[in-house]
């Protein structure tokens, strides 16, 4: 009886396959979607929907990017325009604009709020280590919304902080 | 089996918390030679007690303790029932009601005021007492270092034992659960067949015990009968002594203690107890009187029927039989329209929840105010919603403290004045319209209407130049930071409370409204919807949006007739309606969304009422009137200045419901900003001129 | 299977014992005091009635006298829940003609294991 070789035969976490079915049994997955020709992620966990767009119902006096509310399987969901927020491109709406519904829940309190994107892609999978730091600098997104930049293939994908992204400012008072 | 009893302590949590409340009222009413109210507080405490004991609240048990032996002496005669003994137990049922919470919320149950009460108590009870009164219970432990041991225990019964409903056998089975037992039995006395009597014991016994436990756990299974027989447990000195008796079958069969028993009666099912519907901790649960249950199952097979009905209808629907589909979907909106209010009525409950704790208030109060105050409550019968309930229970406390405090004068003032020397404050609870309406009336100075005025001219809320009428200048005590109390006293006055009062009602749905007259009182009134879930609303069209005025706020709807509108300081517009001039709110303005109707010359107008002012809100459009169901924003946005909240039509889309107090104030302020813009570039233009 | 009548103001108190009871396999039939729990013995027979002391409108010690004179209870185990062991309780109890006594506050396996004494 030989251990070593015994212990070769056990499967290691994260090499375990299938016939060709990965099996991700580590780090974090992540949808990611396009804002103008540029690609953001979020935690998949907090992904509650996507849902095509519709018009929602405007809220009165509401900053230009909270678009409206829509109902959600009886919630009363506000929809916020990413791309008007971080103005990012142009905010078009057509059959493939999506909204990504998000729901965080932070202390005992569920919050659920639509974002208005221009597409879906894959969904991403990335370990912790794999999310770099991004720059202080530059770019339209403002630091408190990214959790970090992944390097998928030639591309850098921007991992948003989707705890930060329900913050709502205080309602401004014109 | 290990027997979780945690389920049960909210329950208990809840009865202690009802049991306090009974204590306190009864302690306010209390007098000398009151049986029936001093038995009831002590049982209250003596449940707290041996509640609190059960489930291991050791702190509360050994207060409770205190209190009950206090009231014990009181209900026997021991003690007289005096006036600061009352008030000791007053402000002891305090500390048991800050302990309870403190269980509910998991909170750090240490107070000062707790230890220094029981100190009180103690003293007032003048002996050493203080023995905890968690009796310790003899625990059945297996002490396996404890070797085993026999003993011989004989057992002679008193002929008449059974007739206490103890049996010999079970005792001995009892027995046989802390160790081997064999027995021998004494038929001696045993008389003939003819001679036996069913209900006495002929028979006594010797046994053997091998036990590992104590002799006070042996004697502990006698415990019941030690006065009704002899009895002797002697422990043998050799283990090896085991006298192996046998007992005859005859024997067994006559030691078997006959029990009488009545043929067996079918069991009778109970009338259904009403359990009162009292609810008064926090908790998302309600406790609902079987009758509105029993309400709720029939309306729903009534909804039952109906639908069952309908579907047969449409499975092969041919035009010939609309009408009895119509009808059907009129009986279906009957049943929908019942079932409602019929689960609405489940969270109403009576006011007196929220009154019971002002009588101790206000008895409070007057002392600390040495001022003499009744309290007259009317009305506390009236329902209304539990969470409309929770929620107005501080803005009354804060007004019924500034009735005691502000309203009711001083007894020399009272009595210089031709008035009683004893101050009345009503409170009163009724239904009117689709309101509750919550009333606190005092007989004290009245507000002084100058005092109000001057002080919001020193605050700059309002111009000496404004001319305002009695219920505007009475309204201006709402501003906050407003208070004209010469001194800050330590109940109220502090000039936060109108405010925060009157922002408390509208978030409910209600408003307030104040009247007053000098020298003779004032009168504040609580108006509250019956309930916060579901609104009569008028759908109104303005642009592409659909927006909902609540029903009760509306006066009138008319079209506009061009000559009754007026233009007065700039942008104001006002419409003639009867004698009131009543400014004009064009929604699409406010809201700044397009809107197919500027023109105000044919405009639609919705004449609503808010804080006792009427404005026209401008329309494009009039649509249905419907109930809808109220969703908050605030669960997932946050709250929107002119909107109370949103509804789900029935086309599934989103309408906005109108916040007419809101809208009102956000009209004001932009005329206000507008106003004093337009004085600033008048300056600049001005200095420009001048430069 | 033996029924039970537990007898007792206190809500959380009854349903608690009343559970206890229940998950050893006894049924139990509830009261809130003791004319209540007279009521009830009067249309159902108990194997055992276990009853508070201090209880509104009829206390836990006049209702085992009562109970007493009805035929089918004169020998049915009666015991007494109270949060004293004086001796003046038990023999108020005694006189009463109760069978026995348990002291507040007691655990669920206290209970069981002590009504043995008195129950199949």
């Amino acid at each position: 009886m030989n251990i070593q070789s015994l212990v070769d035969e056990v499967p290691v976490e994260g090499e375990y396959s299938m016939e060709g079915i990965d099996f991700i049994s580590s780090g974090e997955q992540f949808l990611t979607f396009l804002l103008a020709q540029e690609q953001y992620a979020v935690n998949i966990l907090c992904v509650e929907e996507i849902r095509s767009w519709e018009n929602p119902t405007k809220i009165p006096n509401a900053p230009h990017y909270v678009k409206g509310v829509i109902n959600m399987r009886g919630i009363i969901v506000p929809i916020i325009d990413l791309r008007l927020k971080f103005d990012i491109g142009e905010a078009i709406y057509c059959e493939t604009t999506v909204v990504v519904v998000l729901t965080v829940v932070n202390d005992d309190k569920s919050r659920t709020i639509g974002f208005v994107v221009d597409a879906v892609s894959d969904v991403l999978n990335a370990e912790e280590n794999e999310i770099k730091k991004a720059p202080a600098f530059g770019g339209c997104v403002p630091q408190e919304y990214i959790a970090g930049l992944v390097n998928v293939a030639e591309n850098v994908v921007t991992v948003l902080n989707v705890v930060a992204l329900q913050t709502i400012e205080a309602h401004q008072l014109d | 089996m290990s027997i979780d009893l945690s389920q049960f302590i909210p329950s208990f949590l809840e009865e202690s918390f009802e049991g306090l409340e009974l204590m306190e009222s009864s302690l306010l009413t209390l007098q000398q030679g009151d049986d029936d109210s001093i038995n009831a507080i002590f049982r209250a405490a003596h449940s707290i007690k041996g509640g609190a004991g059960t489930f291991g609240f050791n702190h509360v048990t050994e207060f409770t303790h205190l209190v009950e032996t206090l009231l014990d002496e009181m209900r026997n005669g021991q003690r007289n029932i005096v006036q600061p003994e009352v008030e000791l137990l007053l402000v002891s049922v305090d500390c048991l009601r800050f302990l309870i919470k403190a269980i509910r919320d998991e909170e750090p149950c240490e107070n000062s005021k707790i230890a220094e009460t029981a100190k009180l108590l103690e003293f007032a009870l003048q002996k050493q007492e203080i023995e905890a009164a968690v009796t310790t219970n003899h625990e059945i432990t297996s002490d396996n270092s404890q070797a085993f041991s026999t003993w011989l225990i004989t057992f002679i019964p008193e002929p008449h034992l059974v007739q206490t409903g103890n049996d010999p056998l079970l005792l001995f089975n009892a027995l046989a659960e802390l160790g081997e037992v064999s027995l021998e039995a004494d038929c001696k006395e045993l008389p003939s067949l003819l001679g036996l009597d069913a209900e006495t014991l002929h028979l006594t016994w010797t046994l053997s015990l091998k036990t590992s436990v104590n002799e006070d756990e042996i004697k502990e299974v006698f415990e019941w009968v030690e006065d009704e027989c002899q009895l002797s447990i002697t422990q043998q000195k050799s283990d090896s002594a085991e006298n192996k008796l046998v007992s005859s079958p005859l024997v067994e069969e006559a030691v078997k203690a006959p029990q009488i028993k009545a043929v067996p009666s079918p069991v009778v099912v109970n009338s259904p107890e009403k359990s009162t519907q009292k609810s008064k901790s926090e908790t998302g649960s309600i406790r609902v009187g079987v009758d509105k249950v029993d309400s709720l199952i029939n309306l729903v097979g009534e909804l039952v029927i109906t639908q069952s009905m309908l579907s047969e209808l449409g499975n092969d629907f041919e035009m010939s039989k609309l009408t009895r589909l119509t009808n059907g979907l009129e009986q279906l909106l009957q049943n929908t329209k019942e079932l409602q209010e019929s689960v609405m009525r489940i969270r109403m409950l009576p006011i007196s929840f929220v009154f019971n704790r002002f009588p101790r208030l206000v008895h409070d109060l007057s002392k600390k105010t040495d001022k003499e105050v009744t309290l007259v409550i009317n009305g506390e019968q009236t329902e209304l919603d539990k969470t409309v309930m929770e929620q107005i229970g501080d803005p009354l406390v804060h007004l019924v403290r500034n009735a005691v405090d502000h309203g009711i004068e001083s007894k020399e003032t009272r009595i210089a004045n031709g008035k009683s020397e004893v101050g009345t404050i009503t409170l009163a609870a009724y239904h009117q319209g689709g309101n509750v309406v919550i009333e606190i009336n005092d007989d004290g100075g009245g507000i002084d209407r100058q005092a109000v005025f001057d002080k919001a001219v020193e605050k700059g809320l309002v111009d000496t130049s404004n001319t305002l009428n009695e219920s505007q200048v009475f309204d201006l005590i709402f501003e906050p930071g407003f208070s004209t109390a010469k001194e800050l006293s330590d109940i109220s006055g502090r000039g936060v409370g109108m405010d925060v009062v009157k922002k408390n009602i509208q978030s409910l749905g209600g408003r307030i409204q104040v009247q007053s007259e000098q020298g003779k009182g004032s009168q504040f009134k609580v108006y509250l919807p019956l309930t916060l879930a579901i609104l009569d609303g008028q759908l109104v069209k303005v642009g592409r949006e659909v927006y909902i005025i609540p029903l009760i706020t509306i006066v009138e709807s008319l079209q506009v007739k061009e000559q009754l509108i007026n233009r007065v300081s700039g942008d104001m517009v006002l419409y003639r309606l009867r004698e009131d001039n009543v400014p004009i709110i064009p929604i699409y303005q406010l809201f700044d969304i397009p809107a197919d109707n500027k023109e105000l010359s044919n405009a639609l107008l919705v004449v609503v009422e808010a804080d006792g002012q009427k404005v026209g809100l401008m329309v494009d459009d009039l649509l249905a009137q419907q109930q809808v169901v109220v969703k908050s924003l605030n669960d997932n946005y946050q709250q929107v200045e002119g909107i109370s909240g949103a509804t789900i039509l029935g086309d599934g889309s989103v309408a906005m419901i109108l916040d007419v107090p809101g809208m009102i104030t956000m009209a004001l302020k932009r005329a206000q900003r507008q106003q004093s813009n337009e004085k600033a570039s008048k300056k600049k233009i001005e200095t420009e001129v001048l430069a | 299977m033996s029924k039970i009548l537990v007898v007792d103001d206190s809500n959380s108190i009854r349903d608690m014992v009343s559970f206890t009871l229940k998950s050893a396999g006894y049924e139990t039939v509830e009261a809130k005091d003791g004319q209540d729990g007279l009521a009830k013995a009067k249309t159902n027979n108990f194997d055992l009635v276990i009853s508070d002391v201090n209880m509104p409108i009829m206390d836990g010690i006049a209702l085992c006298g009562e109970l007493r004179k009805l035929a089918p209870f004169k020998f049915t185990p009666i015991l007494m829940l109270t949060t004293e062991s004086s001796t003046d309780m038990k023999m108020r109890g005694k006189s009463a003609g109760a069978t026995g006594w348990l002291v507040k506050p007691f655990n669920p396996e206290k209970l069981l294991a002590t009504i043995k004494r008195v129950i199949r």
